[in-house]
């Protein structure tokens, strides 16, 4: 049988402050979501956009880098032209008990690239842990898929891979407060 | 095309500009110390990377729900007769920042992006008036782990 308890605690999103952007970093958001300018100095050329110096703009993505708004600024590769064909998303029904645990443990495991709790719905859908796997054919993903399996050990009471066989659309985030000043 | 088409260079830079750019002056000079190229060589590189669809962005990766934003995975059950329309109905919210077709009989899953996190069930239930079919909202409850990293 499936644990239906619903965890109510917390998320580890809503336990962290919003950081509170001011029009100006609206702006910075706005004018980079799509990319940052390939110049010497990139901040300056947001500055120039934004209306505001390059020093500030570097100060201000620093400060929004600090509070987690910014994970990173860094190259986001096209799986498939990498030779990452194989994209499948792996789905766990974990005791609950026990995921937060072995949520962490087997996040760091190769290949995963997002992992997440998210909620079941039952009855047709039991699991409640979302793994990202990346291969450059299926038998990597299944590999990748049993070592998570043995990391999971008892407490997977089964899974499955959902693999992607058609992009139907891909235009990134629009992002949350950046159209309003 | 593919991963054999990619240089020496190439994949030397993907590998570090993965990892993320340094927030200092002069971002590129210093990762292209690092790399042993020189600045406008390292900015040549990735200009072709980025039109030549290798990368699909170069820039910074924001936390929408940080940001004061909503985000979700959802998921729909769309019998393949239905399923043409369903896409074009589904694409048309500009909520709907990526969609996947996946072998289940969930077979359409996509990720929602919203304003504000109240605007995500009102879209699930406009989502779900036009198509006609029950949208699975799963919200994540916890992040283990963000990290795309695809070494070449």
């Amino acid at each position: 049988m499936y644990d239906s308890i619903c965890r109510s605690e917390p998320d580890s999103v809503a336990a962290i402050p919003a950081f509170a952007p001011d029009a100006v970093d609206r702006a910075i958001v706005l004018a980079t979501q799509a990319g940052l300018p390939l110049y010497p100095d990139p901040w300056g050329a947001v500055g120039e956009q934004v209306g505001i110096g390059g020093d500030d703009v570097l100060a201000r993505m620093q400060a929004m880098h600090k509070a987690g708004v910014i994970r990173r600024v860094a190259a986001v590769p096209n799986h498939y032209r990498l030779g990452y064909v194989a994209n499948g998303m792996s789905v766990w029904d974990v005791d609950d008990a026990e995921i937060d645990r072995l949520g962490r443990d087997v996040a760091g495991v190769a290949g995963v690239s997002h992992c997440y709790r998210r909620p079941r719905h039952l009855p047709h859908w039991p699991y409640n842990l979302f793994a990202m796997l990346h291969g450059k054919n299926r038998d990597e993903v299944e590999r990748q898929a049993e070592a998570l399996r043995i990391r999971l050990g008892s407490a997977c009471r089964g899974y499955r891979i959902l693999y992607s066989s058609r992009i139907l659309k891909k235009t990134g985030l629009r992002l949350a407060g950046a159209g309003k000043s | 095309m593919t991963a054999a088409e990619l240089d020496a260079t190439d994949r030397t830079i993907i590998n570090r500009l993965q990892d993320g750019l340094p927030l200092v002056e002069r971002p590129f000079a210093r990762v292209a110390g690092e790399l042993g190229l020189s600045e406008g060589r390292l900015l040549y590189r990735l200009e072709q990377l980025r039109e030549r669809g290798v990368l699909t962005r170069f820039g910074p990766m924001y936390h929408a729900e940080r940001l004061g934003g909503g985000l979700t995975l959802a998921a729909l059950a769309v019998p393949e007769d239905d399923f043409d329309r369903v896409v074009e109905q589904v694409n048309a919210f500009a909520e709907v920042a990526h969609n996947y077709r996946r072998e289940h009989a969930l077979n359409m899953w996509f990720v929602l992006a919203t304003e504000t996190p109240e605007r995500i069930a009102e879209v699930i239930n406009e989502i779900e008036a036009e198509t006609g079919f029950a949208v699975y909202n799963m919200p994540k409850e916890e992040e283990f782990h963000v990290r795309l990293h695809l070494p070449v």
